[in-house]
């Protein structure tokens, strides 16, 4: 019989949980956190800096230009709105298959989504050049006719996919949160911190009347963002896919699409990870190794579906007879920019093979350098596919390379700032594993105690 | 709004399966008006109280027919009557093309209506409503009398709650 191991580690009782779970929360930060807090708040005012640039200058400080009009702005939104997939995977989809180690990475998880998907979204607004005018994208009643958004095209259905993923993975993580509001307000000390966390938990009373409506919620979300996840990248992947550009115009974008952005997901959802528990000790009783082994294992299957991607598209490039998408291929692993193609293939399908070994997947050294080489990887996919299809199409009088300025990797390296800064934010108000979902699946995988 | 707070009488359990079996017994001794507070869902508390499955489910298929036959119906209008413009060649209604913008409103209305639902079944928000004891979204488990309990009487309850092995008995002026 195959044993469960257990979730938790450690003789816990339940008040030893929410002591665990809240300590980060209820005690001042260490020099560890400070520093970093301050190193990613600076990179946030460098990243607001360059924006502000951006907008009063104008686009033309970024490298985009004819015929590569797509440039870091595009790449580096399907970057950020991949990551977010992983942590709606982990929240939804595992919970939907009763996969219960999720619970104790769910929470940190879903906070990397609603953040990831928060930094994602500022670029393409950005790039419409005139962000003043964003608000052109809804269809609003006007007085220019009235002129609608065009619904037939890809760009508005990611505005609608976009905000919709936006809002809701925010209100499934709200949600998730209440209960452990109200936990939190319960034990306050200060008047000042129960009020806060007070109107936070929305006067939670935890009764079985008040679980029952919960729990059922919690599962249409779950049942809701399932669909959604998987429409999001898809609707992302159709902003390439429908056009007729070669190496963009391929029926495969939507799956690969998927699979990578959870790809790259579980890769920053490890990173963050290894780097919580090394800054909250306790915490190792509850994301375990065996969770991270777990989160490996997943990392290297996907990595491996956008392997068979790759491999999919240069077929397909060969047996459709286009010399055109044929070109765009070769052009993309021989070109002029073959390196950015090897870097890709090197870190999303090479360096992931090495979780074939158990002490790999378990060490937290070697996860930690593949997650980041991970994250590497697929920042590089999205560059491929934007820049090489872009720059080389089907008139060679058409042909160009992309002029990639400094302000490209300002704007890049600010957005990490972004994302950062939240993160340890949260790492310090919210708590950042679920208690009132861990304590249920305490027991699971104890030796001598027999319960459901 | 003021709510009107009850009065009642509470007893506290430390383990989550004493307390299952403690609710099963309440209910076959023919109390109605009482529920379980605890700090994370118990398994088969509803089922010991005779909870009724939520009837969220209901609300979020009809919202969800709403935000999808409404987002259809406003890129028809938009596309088709309001300012029909020629795009491509393509027909004024695209029904294929208008499928993924149709499909998230569907999520959208759907998932909005649910927690709005279930915040309206719930009553919530409360501002700062009473709570019986801190440890109940910590560690303590805990089944409720209030006093709109037919033939209400808070010793008979309380002797009650002890002889079903409650660990603690209180009697509560506000839930």
């Amino acid at each position: 019989m195959i044993e469960r191991k257990p979730l938790v580690l450690g003789n816990k009782t339940y008040k030893d949980i929410t002591n665990d779970i809240c300590e980060p929360v209820e005690t001042m930060p260490g020099k560890t956190w400070w520093s970093m807090f301050f190193s990613a708040k600076a990179l946030l005012l460098f990243y607001l800096f360059t924006i502000g640039m951006i907008v009063s200058t104008g686009m033309g400080l970024l490298g985009v230009n004819h015929p590569v009009g797509w440039g870091t702005m595009i790449v580096t939104f399907v970057f950020w709105i991949g990551i977010g997939h992983a942590g709606t995977l982990i929240s939804a989809i595992l919970f939907l298959f009763r996969q219960k180690w999720r619970t104790s990475v769910a929470r940190s998880a879903e906070a990397m989504t609603v953040f990831a998907v928060m930094t994602a979204g500022i670029f393409p607004l950005i790039h419409t050049g005139r962000p003043w005018f964003d608000f052109w994208l809804f269809p609003y009643p006007n007085q220019r006719g009235p002129l609608w958004v065009n619904f037939r095209s890809p760009l508005l259905w990611d505005v609608f996919a976009v905000s919709t993923y936006a809002t809701v993975s925010m209100v499934f993580w709200y949600v998730g949160l209440v209960p452990d509001f109200a936990t939190l307000r319960d034990r306050a000390k200060s008047g000042l911190r129960r009020k806060i966390y007070g109107a936070l938990s929305l006067g939670w009373r935890g009764t079985t009347r008040h679980w029952s409506h919960y729990e059922m919620v919690y599962m249409l979300l779950a049942g809701l963002s399932t669909p959604l996840v998987l429409s999001v990248h898809t609707i992302v992947s159709f902003d390439f896919a429908v056009s007729s550009l070669p190496g963009w115009h391929t029926t495969i974008f939507p799956p690969y699409f998927v699979a990578g952005a959870i790809f790259s997901g579980f890769g920053m959802v490890v990173t963050l990870l290894t780097l919580v528990r090394i800054g909250f000790p306790k915490f190792k009783d509850y994301i375990t190794i065996d969770h991270m082994e777990a989160m490996n294992k997943i990392i290297m299957a996907t990595g491996m579906m956008v392997g068979y991607a790759y491999g999919s598209e240069f077929f397909i490039a060969w047996y459709s007879g286009v010399p055109y998408e044929k070109y765009a291929f070769v052009n993309r692993a021989f070109g002029p920019y073959w390196w950015s193609y090897w870097i890709m293939v090197s870190c999303n399908v090479f360096i992931p093979q090495i979780f074939w070994f158990k002490w790999a997947r378990r060490s937290i050294p070697v996860m930690f350098i593949v997650s980041i080489f991970v994250n590497i990887g697929m920042w590089f996919e999205r560059f491929v596919i934007t820049v090489t299809s872009l720059h080389r199409d089907y008139l060679p009088s058409n042909w160009g390379m992309y002029a990639w300025s400094r302000w490209d990797a300002f704007v890049l390296i600010g957005s990490f700032g972004m994302f950062l800064t939240l993160f340890l934010l949260y790492l310090r108000v919210f708590p950042a594993v679920s208690i009132a979902e861990v304590k249920p699946v305490l027991h699971v995988g104890k030796k001598g105690e027999h319960h459901g | 709004m003021a709510k009107k707070r009850l009065s009642g009488v509470v007893g506290f359990w430390s383990d989550d399966h004493k307390i299952v079996e403690a609710a099963h017994k309440m209910r076959e001794a023919g109390y109605k008006h009482f529920d379980a507070i605890t700090p994370f869902p118990v398994h088969g508390m509803e089922d010991a109280i005779g909870i009724k499955r939520s009837s969220i489910p209901y609300v979020t298929f009809i919202a969800g027919v709403m935000g999808g036959s409404l987002g259809l119906l406003l890129e028809y209008w938009t596309s088709a009557v309001s300012w029909a413009l020629n795009v491509g060649g393509k027909p004024y209604f695209s029904l294929p093309a208008f499928i993924p913008v149709t499909f998230e409103l569907t999520i959208l209305f759907a998932a909005l209506s649910s927690v709005g639902a279930m915040f309206f079944l719930n009553k919530l928000p409360q501002v700062d409503p009473p709570i019986i004891d801190p440890d109940l979204t910590c560690s303590k488990f805990a089944l409720w009398i209030p006093d709109t309990e037919p033939g209400y009487s808070p010793e008979k309850i309380e002797a009650f709650l002890k002889q079903i092995g409650a660990e603690e008995v209180r009697r509560v002026v506000e839930f």
